[in-house]
């Protein structure tokens, strides 16, 4: 396929690689922040051919979206006269009581979309029933959850809302910096096509390390790893862009000014990581007739006691602190099928990169 | 829902008041919302997540890039 099949030649790539390894003094440790880079790496196997440690970050909306978001999802698609949708991964996800297919093998409207605007679009075509869209993910799918409730209001929609569970990619960064054991970033490329580049230069400032803004095809991967090697040899701590064909340094102005315009600041639960400040996006006042939370009165909801299952280490797979083969369950107790924890389920979460490309390495 | 990957444009409309698209992506089409992106234009590719176009491909940067790889590819 054009404008993928180049950014995956072979030949290539291992030019790149030698370029890294004659420039590498020391095994230099990096953290890709996206999950689909991961996936990217993972499928590739750049992590083996590279002479540094690739460490996996956080950056899957599906496995940080907190079993207590999960929980609410429930409740709501098993409120009568409630269609709750969303995307296809957000359903499979372990809640405290089974995830959200149970629900609708019990009897509860839940669909799986593609886009929000379906849910706006059914919203419409079906008045008599409360229509709620699932709104998960990073910088990259909030542009349209904004655009939802944008329509929503604009056309007078009364039975649409939103469950609102959107995180921000750079305080995640900086939550993860103090560990120490991080050198350098692989910032999340299209998360910087809506944001651009300027959120990451106090962290680059601040904690001396190069964030370099990368792609997702495996010579974008290793042009990432390229670029921040260069800077750590060189003594260098910048924010540098090895995406142009699609990040520009102010990101997508038309997209951040409808997100300035829906949503407001606040704080977020991380599932296995805790509260980070300021990493999230919740409705602004302007909008919060469309916030399924009050809507619903979820916050009243009987029997709202959640618990993450005990045995998944998450946690610490989200931080970088252990690969997910280490976790005792993997591939055994845990596997796409029946899976423990979130990063199990989603494409970009690394236990389910590991599972579909490492297996092998089980045993 | 984050794995984005470019499409082309094919045809454009107007639905609503929405601009929204036909977007190719190697074979399989989806419809697309172009709200975000009033650059666009038939025959461009585009980046999609969750069901709009977030950014249209700098096809001169792509080059540029692929030729910085073929350079590096060259050298001695
Ligand atoms: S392998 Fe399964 S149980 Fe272990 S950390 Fe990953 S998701 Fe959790």
């Amino acid at each position: 396929m054009k404008w993928l099949d180049e950014f995956a030649d072979p030949v290539a790539a291992r030019a790149v690689i030698d370029d890294i390894t004659a420039t590498v003094t020391r095994r230099w440790s990096i953290m890709e922040v996206c999950g689909g880079q991961t996936h990217s790496i993972i499928r590739h196997g750049l992590d083996q051919l590279l002479p540094v440690e690739l460490i996996h970050g956080p950056g899957c909306p599906v496995c940080v979206t907190p079993v207590a978001m999960i929980d609410r999802a429930h409740a709501l698609a098993a409120t009568p006269n409630v269609t709750l949708c969303s995307f296809g991964d957000m359903l499979r996800v372990p809640g405290s009581n089974g995830d959200l297919f149970s629900v609708k093998a019990a009897g509860g409207d839940v669909r799986v979309m593609y886009s929000p605007l379906a849910a706006v679009r059914l919203a419409e075509e079906q008045p008599d029933r409360q229509v709620v869209w699932f709104g998960v993910g990073f910088e990259t799918t909030a542009p349209a959850t904004a655009m939802a409730a944008h329509m929503a209001r604009t056309r007078g929609l009364t039975n649409f809302s939103l469950l609102v569970s959107h995180v921000l990619v750079p305080p995640a960064i900086e939550a993860v910096v103090p560990s120490g054991r991080i050198n350098g970033f692989l910032a999340a490329g299209h998360v910087c096509t809506v944001m651009g580049t300027a959120e990451y230069e106090p962290i680059a400032a601040r904690h001396r390390v190069p964030i370099v803004v990368t792609g997702f095809e495996p010579l974008d991967v290793l042009e990432g790893v390229r670029r921040c090697v260069r800077q750590l040899e060189a003594g260098r701590a910048e924010v540098e862009n090895a995406y142009e064909r699609a990040v520009k340094p102010e990101g997508n102005p038309a997209a951040r000014s409808m997100l300035s315009d829906v949503f407001e600041v606040c704080d977020r639960e991380w599932r296995g990581i805790g509260s980070i400040p300021a990493s999230g996006w919740r409705l602004a006042p302007a909008y919060r007739e469309f916030d399924a939370e009050s809507r619903f009165a979820l916050d009243e909801v009987d029997g709202l006691h959640t618990h993450e299952p005990e045995r998944c280490r998450a946690g610490e797979v989200l931080q970088g602190l252990l690969a997910p083969d280490q976790c005792e369950c993997f591939g055994g107790e845990c596997t796409p099928r029946s899976p423990l924890g979130a990063p199990m389920v989603s494409s970009e979460g690394a236990c389910a990169a590991y599972y579909q490309y490492r297996r092998v390495s089980v045993g | 829902m984050c794995l984005g990957i470019p499409g082309k444009v094919t045809a454009m409309r107007d639905d609503n008041g929405v601009p929204m698209a036909t977007v190719d992506f190697g074979g399989v089409t989806n419809d697309v919302c172009l709200v975000y992106v009033p650059e666009a234009a038939v025959g461009q590719y585009v980046i999609v997540h969750a069901g709009f176009a977030i950014t249209v491909l700098d096809e001169q940067a792509a080059l540029e890039t692929l030729r910085l790889f073929d350079e590096m590819g060259g050298a001695p």
